[in-house]
C-alpha cells in the first residue's frame, strides 16, 4: 500500500512546489476543458431549450439520438476527428491536428450531447410544470424560456458541471487528436497514460490524485449548489 | 346569493357557449353544451367527479381547443387579446421558483405593470405581505393558493376562472379567498368557479351550471337551483346521493 501513500506525498509535493511541468499540464487541461465546455454550452443549451419547448416532427427521435450520444466512446470520437483533421482529411488544410484546438473540438463533440440531453430534460420538466399557467397568462415563448432558465438555474448549473467533469477526465479522444506532445498538447489524463506506460507508476498516480481532486471538487460544488437551492426551495 | 352591487360594465360579457363538444380516446367528455353566462354574479359550475367541469372551464378560458362548437366573449371568438383580459386559478397552483413578490411581479410585468407597490398592496389584500421576500415554494397549501389568487387579481381581469381553488384548504384561507372573490365581483370582474363544496356554492353562487356526463343538465339561478333543482342528477347530487 506504500505506493498510494508515496504517490499522495508526491502529489502534494508537486502541488506544494508548484512544479512547472505539472502547472503547465494543469493549466492546459483546465483551459481546454473550460473552452470546450463554453462552446458546448453555447451550442447545446439553445438546442436543449428548443427540444424542450417545441413540438415538431422528428423531435422525439432527435432527443433519443442525443440521449444515446451521451455515451459516445471517446476513442471513436478521437478517431473521427483525427480522420477529418489529418492532412488527407476534409479539414486537413486547417492544420489543427496535434494542437489544443483539435482537443477542444474532440471534447466539444463529447460534451455537447450531454449538455443538450440533460438541459432538454431539465427544461422539459419546467415546461410541463409551467405550461398551463403560462398559456393562461399568454406568456410569449421567449419570455417563458427565460423564466425556465432562471427558475432552473441550479439544475442547469449541475448539467454544466457534469459536462466539465466529462471533459476534464477524458483521455481517449484527446490523446488521438492531441498526440500528447510535451509542452504543447499534454494534459493531465494523457500525462497519466504516458507515465503509466513508462512504468512511472508513482508519478502517474500522483497526477491521478490531482485529477481526482479536481473531479471531486467539481462534483462537490454541483452537490452543494443543488443542496443550497433545495434549502431555499428553488429546486 | 343576491346581487346588490351595481355591476360594472364588463366588456367580455355575455359569454356564449355554442354547442361545445370534446372527445378524447373515443370518450365524449363535453357533450354539445350550449348556454349563455351573463350578469355580474358568480357563476358556479357543479357536478360529480368526471362530469367535465374542469375541462369545460379550460375550454371557456381557451386552454383546451374543443372538437366542435365555439365560445364567444361579447360576440367575439377567443383571441390572445381576449385571454389577456382573463385570469385562471388552478386547483394545484403553479408556483414559480422565486420569492412571493417575484411571483407577483412576473405576472404584473406580462401586462406592462412595473409598479411593485401595486404588487405589495395585492399581497396585503390576500394577507401575504409579510411573506413577500419568502421563497414561494415554501408556502403552505393555503398560502400558495392565496398567492395564485393574488397573481390572478393583480391584472384586474374582466373574467376570472377558478378551478376548485379552496379544496383541501383551512377555513381561514377559504374565508380570505371567498371575501376577495366577493370584492372583485363587486368591482365588476365576472367570476366562474368550479367547486364541489355545496356550502361555498350556496355562499357565492349567482347562478349554477350543473354538469353530468359532459352534458349541461341544468343552468339556473342559484336560489332556484338549491331550492328546487330541475334535473334528477342535480336533485340526487344535492341530496348527497351517488350520481352515476
Amino acid at each position: 500500500m506504500s505506493i498510494y501513500s508515496d504517490s499522495l506525498a508526491a502529489a502534494f509535493g508537486l502541488l506544494a512546489t508548484a512544479d512547472s511541468d505539472l502547472m503547465e499540464i494543469l493549466y492546459l487541461s483546465i483551459n481546454v476543458s473550460l473552452l470546450s465546455l463554453v462552446l458546448s454550452c453555447a451550442i447545446g443549451l439553445p438546442i436543449g431549450a428548443i427540444l424542450a419547448i417545441r413540438q415538431f416532427h422528428g423531435r422525439d427521435t432527435l432527443v433519443g439520438i442525443f440521449n444515446a450520444l451521451m455515451g459516445l466512446p471517446p476513442v471513436v470520437v478521437g478517431l473521427l476527428v483525427y480522420l477529418h483533421l489529418s492532412r488527407s482529411g476534409p479539414f486537413g488544410w486547417l492544420g489543427l491536428l496535434y494542437t489544443p484546438q483539435a482537443m477542444v473540438i474532440a471534447q466539444m463533440i463529447l460534451i455537447t450531447p450531454i449538455i443538450i440531453a440533460l438541459s432538454c430534460q431539465v427544461l422539459e420538466d419546467m415546461h410541463e410544470g409551467y405550461k398551463d399557467f403560462f398559456d393562461s397568462l399568454v406568456v410569449p415563448k421567449r419570455t417563458a424560456l427565460v423564466a425556465y432558465i432562471i427558475d432552473a438555474r441550479y439544475s442547469l448549473m449541475t448539467v454544466i458541471l457534469a459536462g466539465f467533469g466529462r471533459a476534464v477526465s477524458e483521455v481517449g479522444a484527446v490523446i488521438i487528436v492531441g498526440g500528447n506532445i510535451d509542452h504543447l498538447t499534454r494534459v493531465m489524463t494523457t500525462a497519466i497514460a504516458l507515465e503509466t506506460s513508462k512504468g512511472e507508476l508513482e508519478l502517474a498516480l500522483a497526477l491521478g490524485f490531482v485529477l481526482l481532486s479536481i473531479s471531486l471538487a467539481v462534483n462537490f460544488l454541483a452537490q452543494w449548489l443543488k443542496a443550497s437551492a433545495k434549502r431555499r426551495a428553488y429546486v | 346569493m343576491s346581487d346588490k352591487t351595481t355591476p360594472a360594465l364588463n366588456c367580455l360579457l355575455p359569454i356564449t357557449v355554442d354547442n361545445l363538444s370534446l372527445a378524447m380516446n373515443d370518450r365524449v367528455l363535453i357533450d354539445r353544451i350550449t348556454c349563455q353566462i351573463k350578469g355580474n354574479g358568480i357563476t358556479v359550475i357543479m357536478g360529480p367527479n368526471g362530469a367535465g367541469k374542469s375541462l369545460f372551464l379550460r375550454c371557456l378560458h381557451g386552454l383546451v381547443e374543443p372538437d366542435s362548437g365555439q365560445v364567444y366573449f361579447a360576440g367575439e371568438p377567443p383571441s390572445p387579446a381576449i385571454r389577456q383580459r382573463q385570469s385562471m386559478v388552478f386547483q394545484a397552483p403553479t408556483i414559480l421558483r422565486r420569492t412571493v413578490l417575484a411571483n407577483l411581479l412576473f405576472v404584473a410585468r406580462q401586462r406592462g405593470m412595473s409598479n411593485s407597490q401595486t404588487s405589495i398592496d395585492c399581497l396585503a389584500q390576500l394577507r401575504l405581505d409579510h411573506l413577500a421576500q419568502h421563497p414561494a415554494r415554501l408556502l403552505s397549501g393555503g398560502e400558495k393558493q392565496r398567492l395564485a389568487l393574488a397573481r390572478a387579481l393583480i391584472i384586474k381581469p374582466a373574467v376570472l376562472f377558478l378551478d376548485e381553488p379552496t379544496s383541501n384548504l383551512d377555513p381561514t384561507s377559504v374565508d380570505t379567498i371567498e371575501r376577495n372573490l366577493q370584492l372583485v365581483r363587486q368591482q365588476g370582474t365576472k367570476i366562474i368557479l368550479v367547486t364541489h363544496d355545496l356550502g361555498q356554492a350556496k355562499r357565492l353562487a349567482g347562478d349554477v351550471l350543473f354538469l353530468n356526463h359532459g352534458k349541461l343538465s341544468e343552468h339556473s339561478p342559484a336560489t332556484s337551483f338549491f331550492k328546487n333543482p330541475e334535473s334528477k342528477a342535480a336533485k340526487d347530487y344535492l341530496a348527497g346521493k351517488l350520481v352515476f
